[in-house]
């Protein structure tokens, strides 16, 4: 029955509390551990295709009489329209349209980042287009663009108000400390980089119905803001992604280049595919933001923190959302006095977009380094610092769903017990140590989300849903789950996503939530086929429905006798059983988290300042482990992103004129399978009782948070120097090395 | 200017296997062998292939390393696979048994953004499997 309810739902770590109606969960958990098919390791089902080039990502999608755009982007960070002419690009081979500023909403005479839209251009091939948008003439004013985060801080210049925490008292907290550490950390800017850039297909029915193929993360939320958009009734708005070549957190909504298609389109009378170029990729579509993180921490000679206090400037760029980076400071510790400021800066930078755990994956960085710092002058172990502060129950008072950093820690202890002998293996100039970092994040999902479920009579079962597999393997969990509840073999099992007009309505896939969102509504669903496969069942074999259950695609009686599932099932004839399940509530008052811990161990040279990671063993706790091979996957993925983040990537601007200088994947520098460490994932893989009927939370996110202050703490570990910068470029080594043998020369003998 | 190998293959062949996503030469997804040999097909010129064959991960789907890559799970978003597959074939057509030295040498030059490098090695370590 639909109730309706006050429910939490957070993404991407924005948190609120909605009123939603929702449908109760009624099922029984399953019992902890491997199941027959959920908990077992599974290849991806649509592995073959993607692998063998057969799947059609939107980049790969042909309409007939499809035009291509392209799109005039602003080359100067802030700077004016004075004169523009499309009339150039209007007479050019091929050109069947050009739109300019009032047009559509996204072009506009007055950017205020670079690559910002101006103008943009249809046409038979995506060559004429390019060259067509070459032709605009365009006389520009230019002017002084704001790109210091702390100037734009100064001078109120920000996205949104400062956000403001506070528990307890953070200056009584420090006068009571025996040990003060205070610290400034920055981040750089970083690039989601998604393998197939950001790209849709927008295709018109007369003028009230729009189809879009579009590469995204969340096609109701694209279907919603089109809509909203354009003035559309959103049955309207057809929203395909079958597959998708990376997201990240960059491609959560339209993006300007599926609103210039949508109107490109409706000039012309045609498709329009609208695909980025990497250069513009790498200046539109999103970043994870920069930060400047001012922290203190006071504790007790045990250890004990008596004080947590961050400042943080997020360097958001022209518009955008000013990320939790002082989540892991409200979140990770048993601490009574915590003072968290965020200021968002506007900057004549691009707009930033979530990207994997945002705001987090920053402040953990600037937070677990200053635990180490402070580990350092109590003289105290790293991993002691932190169970002797580990938060027992949520600071506001509300219990936790499911906790059991406790056990991490423990998983946590063979790693961390290498460090003897890795230590010991420095040679020369290299230099070895280990480091770890705790994690925190959100990765409960909420509702609503639907799916269903159809049997037919060649006993197979079709999960119907309109979501979307990012890349994740969240097709396979799925089917998983499904099959579990049937009682089928995963062979047995398809699931149909990637269309609004084909499936319910179904969560982004973003802040980790496609699992904990879904995965409870499919196994819903797959019970309720269940539950009407018994009913057919107990007429046809005379016996009481409540004795009959699925088991490995028979019909089995606890009182006795077996039946193929076949016999029930061709009794269908053309018929078709159709579950429908929905996400049920999040526990009301209940805290839902993800936690974890990694431990790095790296090679330093310190005459050279380079920097190899050899090794990272990640402990997770997400719940319930739906295909430990996908979790694996997500573990060493995040990690190696991590690694990049840490080691080598950074969005470069000019400093006089903000122009980004690393559009290419040459300047800009990814991990390749040379930089890769041995990774070893584990997990704690118990269901959280409280939540859903699956006890799983999501895995996209916890493994890319802990890891950069994991290799820092490392590097301190290995040298006694503290990075406080990312990325750690030799620079950044060789400084923090002299620092740190300044700091030992000023020690009195 | 002339077409690309790759355009000729995804525009007026209608091979999409092949795939793009910088179009510079600085990523490894586009991919192909000419005559065994990996190249890079967003930057080479159509025609100076001249007699060369050109093998594209469409004449490879049954290559005992797409069944592998599976097993190994060493794609996540998949977009990048057809080129690791492709650079992986003509690595093990030349040295049948790689060790992960000479892999991660190889392979180097394919950029996959999931970050599946450690299933990747372990799917070309196993191919034969």
């Amino acid at each position: 029955m639909a109730r309706l309810i006050k429910t939490e739902k957070e993404v991407e770590g924005r948190y609120e509390e909605t009123w939603v109606v929702v449908e109760e969960d009624v099922l029984d958990q399953w019992p902890a551990g491997p199941l027959t098919v959920v908990g077992q390791a599974v290849e991806r089902k649509d592995g073959l295709e993607r692998a063998r080039g057969e799947a059609p990502y939107t980049a790969d999608l042909k309409l007939p009489g499809m035009l291509h755009a392209a799109v005039l982007r602003s080359p100067h960070a802030r700077a004016n329209v004075k004169r523009l002419d499309l009339e150039p690009a209007r007479r050019s081979l091929g050109v069947r349209a050009v739109v300019g500023p009032g047009d559509v909403h996204v072009l506009t005479d007055e950017p205020r980042y670079p690559g910002q839209p101006v103008a943009a251009v249809a046409a038979d091939t995506f060559r004429q287009a390019r060259e067509a948008v070459k032709l605009i003439e365009v006389e520009w004013e230019e002017l002084e663009p704001l790109l210091d985060p702390d100037e734009a801080v100064a001078r109120g210049e920000l996205v949104e108000e400062p956000r403001r925490f506070e528990r307890g008292d953070l200056e009584r907290g420090l006068a009571k400390a025996d040990v003060v550490v205070e610290a400034e950390y920055r981040t750089q800017t970083l690039l989601h980089n998604c393998m197939e850039t950001h790209q849709s297909i927008c295709r018109w029915h007369g003028d009230r119905k729009l189809d879009v193929f579009i590469s995204t993360q969340f096609i109701w939320g694209v279907r919603e803001r089109l809509a909203d958009q354009l003035g559309l009734d959103p049955d309207d708005v057809r929203v395909v992604c079958e597959f998708m070549g990376g997201g990240f957190g960059s491609k959560n909504g339209p993006g300007d280049y599926t609103y210039i298609g949508a109107e490109l389109a409706k000039r012309t009378g045609r498709p329009v595919k609208c695909a980025l170029t990497r250069r513009e990729e790498s200046l539109a579509t999103g970043n994870r933001n920069a930060t400047i993180q001012r922290l203190v921490a006071g504790a007790k000679a045990d250890g004990t923190l008596t004080a947590l206090g961050g400042e943080y400037v997020n360097a958001v760029g022209w518009s955008g959302f000013s990320p939790m980076t002082g989540g892991p400071m409200q979140y990770l510790y048993a601490c009574d006095n915590v003072r968290v400021v965020e200021h968002g800066a506007r900057l004549n930078a691009p707009p930033n977009a979530a990207f994997r755990a945002p705001g987090f994956v920053e402040g953990t960085f600037g937070l677990e380094c200053l635990l180490d710092e402070l580990a350092a002058r109590l003289d105290l172990d790293p991993l002691e610092l932190r169970r002797r502060n580990h938060l027992d129950a949520d600071p506001e008072g509300r219990s936790y769903s499911s906790k059991n950093l406790m056990e991490c820690y423990r998983l946590a202890e063979e790693h961390w017990a290498r460090r003897d002998t890795v230590r010991a293996r420095s040679e020369g100039s290299w230099q070895r140590g280990v480091g770890l970092a705790s994690q925190v994040w959100f990765g409960g999902g909420g509702p609503p989300s639907y799916a269903w479920v159809r049997v037919g009579a060649d006993g197979r079962a079709v999960v119907v849903t309109a979501m979307q597999d990012i890349g994740t393997g969240t097709r396979t969990a799925m089917a998983q789950i499904a099959a579990e509840e049937l009682g089928l073999p995963l062979d047995r099992v398809e699931v149909a996503l990637g269309d609004s007009a084909r499936g319910p309505y179904a969560s982004i896939s973003a802040g980790s939530s496609t699992l904990p969102s879904m995965g409870p509504a499919v196994r819903s669903a797959a019970a309720d086929a269940a539950r009407q496969i018994l009913e057919l069942a107990a007429q046809r074999f005379d016996k009481e429905q409540r004795v009959l259950s699925l088991k490995d695609e028979h019909v089995v009686a606890s009182d006795g006798g077996s039946w193929p599932l076949g016999s029930v099932c061709e009794l269908l004839g053309d018929g078709q059983v159709l579950g429908k399940g929905a996400r049920g509530p999040n526990p009301t008052g209940m805290r839902v988290l993800t936690f974890g811990v990694q431990v790095a161990e790296v090679a330093v040279d310190v005459e050279t300042g380079e920097v190899r990671v050899e090794r990272v063993a990640a402990i997770h706790d997400v719940g319930r482990i739906v295909n430990p091979l996908g979790a694996r996957s997500q573990v060493e993925g995040g990690i190696v992103q991590a690694i990049g983040h840490t080691l080598s990537e950074e969005r470069l601007l000019d400093p006089e004129t903000g122009t980004v200088l690393t559009q290419t994947l040459d300047a800009y520098r990814m991990p390749t399978i040379a930089d890769v460490p041995e990774i070893v994932a584990e997990f704690v893989d118990v269901p959280d009782q409280h939540l859903t009927n699956l006890g799983s939370k999501g895995l996209g996110e916890p493994p890319i948070i802990p890891t950069a202050a994991a290799i820092a703490n490392a590097i301190r570990d290995a040298t006694g120097a503290d990075v406080r910068s990312l990325p750690v470029t030799r620079e950044e080594l060789l400084r923090a090395l002299r620092e740190a043998r300044e700091r030992v020369g000023a020690v009195p003998a | 200017m002339g077409a690309t190998l790759l355009e000729t293959l995804r525009g007026e062949l209608g091979l999409s296997g092949t795939k793009i996503a910088c179009g510079e030469g600085h990523c490894g997804a586009c991919t192909v062998l000419l005559d065994g040999v990996p190249v890079l097909s967003c930057i080479t010129l159509v025609h100076t292939v001249g007699e060369r064959e050109v093998t594209t991960i469409e004449g490879l789907r049954e290559h005992p390393l797409v069944r592998s890559f599976v097993r190994a799970d060493a794609l996540q978003c998949g977009f990048c696979t057809p080129g690791q597959i492709v650079s992986a074939a003509a690595l093990v057509g030349a040295v049948p048994e790689p060790s992960r030295e000479e892999i991660r040498h190889h392979m180097a030059g394919n950029i996959c953004r999931c970050g599946a490098y450690p299933r990747i090695e372990e799917a070309i370590l196993t191919w034969r499997d």
